[in-house]
């Protein structure tokens, strides 16, 4: 962010010349990103800059506390990965984060530009209101018209350069004919200023330069604040994407060659290493092993992969390699088809009109009839301009959306920065207006209530001797049903057997010689067991036995009983739908309690079932973190993933869980509720200092010093009111 | 009342310099930072001389 930024620090002529050789430099360096969840102190910043600096290759880094990050310059040949060791050595947990993804964050030219036209306007108005302090107290004559002069050379420029955004908005509305909360503003804005330089030219009493001020920095600190929470919401949410580096690997003539997803083209030959995610569709060329669907489809059974099986981008490659041809490549692959899918969803939500701006629609043309008909009345009772055009501008500038501006952002800032802290990441900005709405929850079941991960069932039933060699044959796999049976055997204290010649056949299972039998765990079929509906890896002792089963069920994600439960009992109804088999769903539907479940079912079907649900006046919060959920998770009133979920449903979502755990969902529609209660109870008191302000006004009795009062106490009660939250 | 003609021209320039000063602040990304900066002056690291 620095290096970046540099060029235009030309406080420091010194620093201009270091940057420009700096970008002569450029390309023969690598910049890189790291993300470093772990780092809290001062000390481990120390520690990870001096670990890093050692590194041969790299010229500098920096470690970045705030976002928890390191940015480093260094040699094209230093990767990322080569530093992930270095920093695990040092204690530190990192990951690579994608510099193209971030970019965006990088230059948030959008908020320095709003906190720069904040500070002039506030510079702007303390020093009017000084002037104006003063007139209220009494300055009379040659001083008075004095103060006013120079608070409308203040104001002038001040107003132009800090109210750009207001005229901006205000202009793209008109054009096309329409009504924003922006048209009373600028017209408040303008009209105040030109009556008050009126004034001043014919050194009235009532000059509103601090007015028009103060107005244009509250407003812009409404403004400010909206635009912080999206900003923050937008950059964490970034960094998951980034942290998701799309590369992969391309065999060319043998070699291997890491390259970006982006380069891959139909025909290629790419090797996908167990572990590894397919970035393309395609046909297998090479290699046996199982694939796991569950992110596309919800299954959690794996399935068997030879040559010829066709792949789609996103499932998750889990014993031996695979070559896979590529057949459809970035915009063609089934992940974007998607996307199709998600369009036709985004199409038949219902729009929400936020309740800012709903409240804008009743609110400016209310504004502009009253301070037009305030202008008109006193023109034709006195038939003085001057008098009318006065009344009519202190009409406009008490009752300008001042509390209006801040009701909804200072709840909201409060209100994300409360969840924030929970691991909730707020995306949409009305996303907690709409989850305060929520009366139905639908719940995916893979990767969502279930982490995705197996747990032993049935240890028990096995000999002592059975799972120790079953121990040493998972022991050489990592699959993961070998990973979840060796903890499990560990756990119980068993030790593995000596099993000798102990190989993996990728796709199918370990095999072994033990005692001079073959021993083998590995898939029903290879066994020649009968495969049940529920996940399960075969032994086979060899001493002619029938192959006996392992049983797994998928582990319960922590907090997803509690999150039912809590769901429940506030009275929402809460349905699971997965498109995983119906034994696999009915079970888990009954350890949670939940009593409507819908299993088998396909992307297109989740989604109908959500748009039957709103149709007969639900409304849904769904949560679901596969490829098949992102259509239901658009079609869904409100929609939560968890930060595990692929890159598509998160992007579908307007809520990202950014910890392991789900408890947090039932916490944030309580605070969604009270947010929302908040918002009304600010509009609420907006309107009363309107009720009270406004007959003053119109009945000509509003001085300048009653306009500030009334703008700024309201104001303020708004922001304090918001700030209960807390 | 003739002491107005030199409060006010300096009442305007110290507020001008507090503005000037929060831009510069804001341009050279002194606000990219803050926890980090804040514990960085706790590390005594470069005490003897500057980071080069």
């Amino acid at each position: 962010m620095t290096a970046q930024m540099r060029p235009a620090m030309a406080v420091c002529p010194g620093c201009v010349a270091a940057s420009t050789e700096a970008v002569e430099t450029a390309p023969t360096e690598a910049r890189l990103a790291l993300s470093l969840p772990t780092i809290h102190c001062q000390a481990c910043i120390s520690k990870v800059e001096r670990g890093l600096n050692a590194h041969p290759g790299i010229h500098s880094a920096r470690v970045n506390l705030t976002l928890k990050r390191a940015l480093i310059e260094a040699d094209p040949e230093v990767r990322a990965d080569d530093l992930i060791p270095v920093l695990a050595d040092l204690g530190f947990e990192a990951h690579e984060l994608d510099l193209a993804t971030l970019a965006a964050t990088q230059s948030d030219r959008a908020g320095r530009d709003l906190l720069m036209r904040l500070a002039v306007a506030g510079f702007a108005s303390m020093n009017v209101m000084l002037l104006s302090v003063s007139v209220w107290s009494g300055a009379s004559d040659a001083t008075r018209d004095m103060f006013h002069w120079i608070s409308a050379a203040i104001a002038f420029p001040a107003v132009i350069f800090a109210g750009k955004p207001f005229f901006t908005n205000a202009w793209s509305a008109l054009r096309v004919g329409r009504l924003n909360m922006d048209v009373p503003i600028v017209l408040a804005l303008v009209l105040a200023l030109v009556t008050s330089l009126w004034e001043t030219s014919l050194s009235g009493d009532h000059a509103y330069f601090d007015a028009a001020l103060t107005l244009t920095f509250f407003l812009l600190a409404g403004r400010y604040l909206d635009y912080r929470t999206r900003a923050v919401a937008r950059s964490a949410a970034e960094e998951l994407a980034a942290l998701e580096v799309p590369r992969a690997i391309r065999m060319e003539d043998d070699t291997e060659v890491e390259v970006p997803v982006a380069d891959l083209a139909y025909g290629d030959l790419i090797l996908v290493r167990p572990g590894g995610r397919m970035p393309v569709d395609g046909v297998i060329a090479t290699g046996e092993s199982e694939l796991d669907r569950s992110l596309l489809t919800g299954e959690t059974l794996p399935v068997f992969a030879a040559p010829g099986t066709q792949v789609s981008a996103g499932e998750v490659n889990l014993t031996g390699p695979l070559v896979v041809r590529a057949e459809a490549v970035g915009e063609d692959t089934s992940l974007h088809r998607m996307a199709d899918l998600v369009a036709i969803a985004e199409s038949g939500r219902s729009r929400y009109t936020s309740l800012a701006d709903s409240a804008a629609k009743l609110y400016a043309p209310g504004v502009h009839i009253l301070s037009a008909l305030a202008f008109v009345g006193w023109y034709l009772y006195t038939f003085d301009l001057r008098m009318a055009l006065n009344i009519a501008a202190a009409v406009l500038i008490i009752t300008c959306p001042c509390a209006l501006g801040l009701a909804v952002p200072a709840v909201t800032t409060a209100a994300s920065g409360r969840l924030f802290k929970k691991g909730m990441l707020i995306k949409h900005s009305t996303a907690l207006e709409r989850l305060a709405g929520v009366d139905t929850v639908v719940f995916d079941k893979t990767g969502t209530l279930t982490t995705g991960t197996p747990q032993l069932e049935n240890l028990e039933v096995f000999t002592r001797a059975e799972l120790e060699i079953a121990l040493a044959l998972a022991e050489g796999s990592s699959h993961p049903l070998s990973r979840a049976l060796t903890a499990a055997a560990r756990t119980a204290g068993i030790a593995p057997t000596d099993v000798t010649d102990l190989q993996e056949r990728p796709g199918f299972g370990t095999q072994g010689q033990y005692m001079g039998r073959t021993v083998r765990l590995g898939r029903a079929a290879w066994l020649g067991a009968d495969q049940g509906s529920q996940t399960a890896a075969w032994l086979d002792t060899g001493e002619g036995a029938a192959p006996r089963g392992f049983l797994f069920h998928d582990a319960l994600r922590p907090g997803a009983a509690e999150a039912v439960a809590q769901l429940h009992a506030a009275g929402k109804e809460v349905l699971l739908i997965s498109g995983d088999t119906t034994a696999a769903v009915e079970d888990l539907a009954q350890r949670l309690g939940i009593q409507k479940w819908l299993a088998e079912a396909l992307p297109e079907d989740k989604a109908e079932r959500i748009q039957s649900l709103s149709d007969r006046g639900h409304k849904v919060l769904m949560v679901g973190d596969g490829l098949n959920d992102t259509a239901a998770l658009t079609a869904a009133h409100v929609s939560i993933s968890p930060a595990s979920a692929l890159d598509a449903a998160r992007v579908a979502s307007d809520i990202v869980l950014l910890g392991q755990d789900l408890e947090p969902i039932a916490e944030a529609c309580i605070v969604a509720n009270k947010a929302t209660k908040r918002i009304r109870e600010n509009f609420r008191i907006a309107t009363l200092y309107n009720v009270i302000a406004v007959p003053l006004a119109i009945a000509g009795f509003a001085t300048p010093l009653i306009a500030a009062l009334a703008m700024s106490s309201s104001s303020i009660t708004v922001s304090l009111n918001a700030l209960r939250l807390k | 009342m003739s002491v107005l003609a030199y409060l006010i021209p300096i009442s305007l320039l110290l507020g001008g310099g507090a503005l000037a000063a929060f831009v510069y602040t804001v341009r050279s990304n002194q606000y990219d930072d803050p926890e980090g900066d804040s514990r960085r002056i706790l590390s005594d690291e470069w005490d003897d001389q500057p980071k080069p």
